[in-house]
């Protein structure tokens, strides 16, 4: 009896995704312009350094100092500007990030004095990452420059004391950062929002009147909205993987298991999410709103873009009431570091507790009758 | 025999608006019942309670013996309802729509078919077209057999032809008498005075209470002891004249005439000859005979009052 009024409600929901025009567009597009192009975007990676050299010096290792800047693959030397207040002109016209102001007779001072002679390196402050990321990769490519120099000319260096050995991303790619914790796009629209709309324009249509009197129960009524975006959502999560698997070639190092377990426990506190929203809405416009603040507020504080360590305390706090958070952590944790449910059992609680209360309250949030 | 729609004491409020106030009705079984009043006079709000899907804040309402609120499962299965707002899938065919209300019912199309078949031989001609697509009657005509699909005994129907032509008006009424032929209690609200005349009883709903319950002729018959017709070849100085009278409750157009509505010591042969020392030229008063748009004119009057 249930079953067969589940299978027609499935019917007709399916038949009315085909004839959307719009549903396969967000179901094929949408997963593929955020795997394709959002990690390309959605990156902090400074490249495109623009340096003005003031050559005070003009011997034959000033000129060297110039070409390695210029044979760098982030950086690029603009102009050599005859005088420092030529530089500082470029950076103000905005041409130029950092100034490397090489003092007269360097070379010599190096030479005679060995080590107490000092080249000036300015930077433009007001890109703070791109700022202090070009200010480092110019002074190590002076550095390494001089190095070089020396021992060409029979100094050599003391071995450096420390060395850093990046684990898990060891070419410190932020692609492979994001491109797992971008999936958790996908699963907050497809899953949640996507079967909220669809019920809201039930309401907005009136199809919802005819539904009322229908012995189908409420339940189903609602499962048959959001069993199709389930299988959709997790569809798509599995052209996300093979997406970062062949384009970007970034595979899980830890169980695609968990990822799918992950993903479902996401998705169903999404649909829980949204069947409120969708329970509290009279109108499409309305929904549409109160999602929208919802989905900015998962994006800026779940972590997605944004180290939640790096936020204030209040903030840190308050992120652990945001669902996409654990998400995001189990999939950049099994993904990077190959992590297993042992590391991340909080994690996964948290999601099963979050999906039985955003389930419990769309059940008591919906009324048949008002 | 228990009536088959039974209301007692129905009220419902919105917050600070009383939408049905003190409401008591009876339908008998396999009668054809029309509701009329202004819109927002609550007919919306009792067929929302009639259909489960409003709960009332005091009083009963039965159907078929079973309560609204209490049995409201069984119910579903015994009544149909049709919306006032369009309430089929647009993007569904018709005879999708028609196959996806029987599933969800768990009857199919061809056993019930009988039943619809008058209401729905015409869409038969277009299976494949989106129910969105459909003229405006089409669309009704296929609400009421998605309604019917489950052989209900009683069709609760709220404004089933607004919108609609007048030729598709006037077979759709054709095709409710078939249905109510078969048994099938009806209760049908309605804005169109000639389609009211074609229930068995009607009741006059306003301001949530129910002013009067009875045939139409009946209803009718009741107005006829005042009303008068009255013509003058200046129409428009009559119509004036009249209003001003103390003795006259009420005047209007009525066609080529003005319909007079007197109080009891209305004469209409004095007020012939007060009206001729005025000055206005030929004029005749005579005793009319009401119809059904006397009475919409009297209660919507009646609301003014209010």
């Amino acid at each position: 009896m249930k079953l067969r009024i589940l299978k027609a409600l499935l019917k007709k929901e399916i038949t009315l995704m085909q004839r959307n025009p719009l549903i396969p567009k967000i179901i094929i597009g949408m997963p593929l312009m955020v795997m394709l192009i959002l990690p390309l975007v959605a990156n902090l990676d400074v490249k495109d350094v623009n340096v003005a050299v003031v050559d005070n010096d003009h011997s034959s290792l000033s000129r060297r100092i110039t070409a390695d800047i210029s044979a760098s693959p982030f950086l690029t030397v603009i102009d050599v500007p005859l005088d420092h207040s030529g530089a500082i002109a470029l950076v103000e016209k905005g041409d130029v990030d950092v100034i490397l102001t090489v003092p007269p007779h360097f070379s010599r001072s190096l030479a005679i004095c060995s080590g107490n002679a000092s080249v000036d390196i300015e930077v433009n402050g007001v890109n703070a990452t791109k700022g202090m990321l070009g200010g480092q990769y110019v002074s190590q490519s002076v550095l390494s420059t001089i190095k070089g120099w020396r021992e060409e000319n029979g100094v050599t260096e003391p071995t450096q004391p420390t060395g850093i050995l990046y684990l898990y991303n060891p070419t410190l790619n932020f692609r492979n950062y994001m491109i797992p914790a971008l999936m958790v796009v996908l699963l907050i629209i497809i899953c949640g929002f996507l079967p909220a709309l669809n019920l809201v324009s039930e309401k907005e249509t009136g199809t919802i009147e005819a539904m009322n009197v229908t012995p189908v129960p409420r339940l189903l009524f609602v499962l048959s909205k959001l069993i199709p975006f389930w299988i959709v959502g997790m569809i798509v999560v599995t052209v996300g993987m093979l997406v970062g698997w062949i384009v970007y070639s970034l595979v899980p190092a830890g169980s695609i298991f968990l990822i799918y377990l992950a993903a479902i426990l996401f998705s169903l506190v999404m649909s829980g999410l949204g069947v409120i929203i969708a329970n509290r809405s009279a109108s499409m416009l309305q929904s549409i709103f109160v999602m929208f603040a919802f989905i900015m507020v998962f994006q800026l504080m779940s972590g997605l873009f944004t180290p939640i360590g790096s936020m204030p305390g209040w903030a840190r706090t308050i992120t652990y009431a945001i669902p996409p958070r654990y998400f995001i952590e189990i999939m950049r944790a099994v993904y990077l570091k190959g992590a297993g449910f042992a590391d991340l059992w909080f994690q996964f609680l948290t999601l099963v507790a979050l999906a039985v209360l955003t389930l419990g309250l769309s059940a008591l949030t919906y009324s048949k009758r008002s | 025999m228990t009536p088959a729609i039974e209301i007692s004491g129905v009220t419902k409020r919105y917050g600070s608006l009383t939408a049905l106030d003190n409401v008591s009705l009876s339908v008998s079984r396999g009668e054809m019942f029309g509701l009329i009043g202004p819109d927002g006079a609550g007919k919306s709000s009792l067929y929302r309670i009639l259909a489960t899907l409003l709960s009332p804040d005091s009083g009963y309402a039965r159907i078929d013996g079973l309560d609204s609120v209490a049995d409201y499962r069984r119910l579903r299965s015994i009544i149909g309802y049709m919306p006032e707002k369009f309430s089929l899938y647009p993007d569904l065919t018709v005879s999708e729509n028609l196959e996806f209300f029987a599933s969800l019912f768990g009857v199919s199309v061809d056993d019930n078919f009988d039943l619809i078949e008058s209401v729905f031989s015409q869409l038969r001609q277009f299976p494949d077209r989106k129910a969105g697509a459909l003229s405006g009657g089409m669309k009704q005509k296929l609400a009421l057999s998605c309604a019917l699909i489950h052989r209900p005994r009683i069709l609760l129907l709220d404004e089933p032809t607004t919108g609609v032509d007048a030729v598709s008006r006037s077979e759709f009424w054709d095709i409710l008498s078939t249905l109510r032929d078969k048994g099938i209690t009806i209760v049908v609200s309605t804005s169109y005075m000639d389609e009211a005349t074609r229930c068995q009883r009607i009741a006059m709903i306003d301001n949530g209470r129910i002013l009067d319950v009875d045939t139409p002729r009946r209803l009718i018959s009741r107005l006829d002891e005042n009303l008068f017709n009255a013509s003058s070849s200046d129409m428009f100085s009559l119509l004036n004249h009249l209003r001003s009278m103390p003795e006259v409750i009420d005047c209007y157009t009525f066609g080529a005439t003005l319909h007079v509505v007197g109080r009891e010591d209305f004469n209409p042969d004095k007020a012939m000859d007060f009206l001729s020392h005025s000055g206005l030229p030929d004029v005749r008063i005579y005793p009319a005979k009401g119809d059904i748009e006397d009475l919409f004119i009297k209660l919507t009057r009646y609301e003014e009052q209010c």
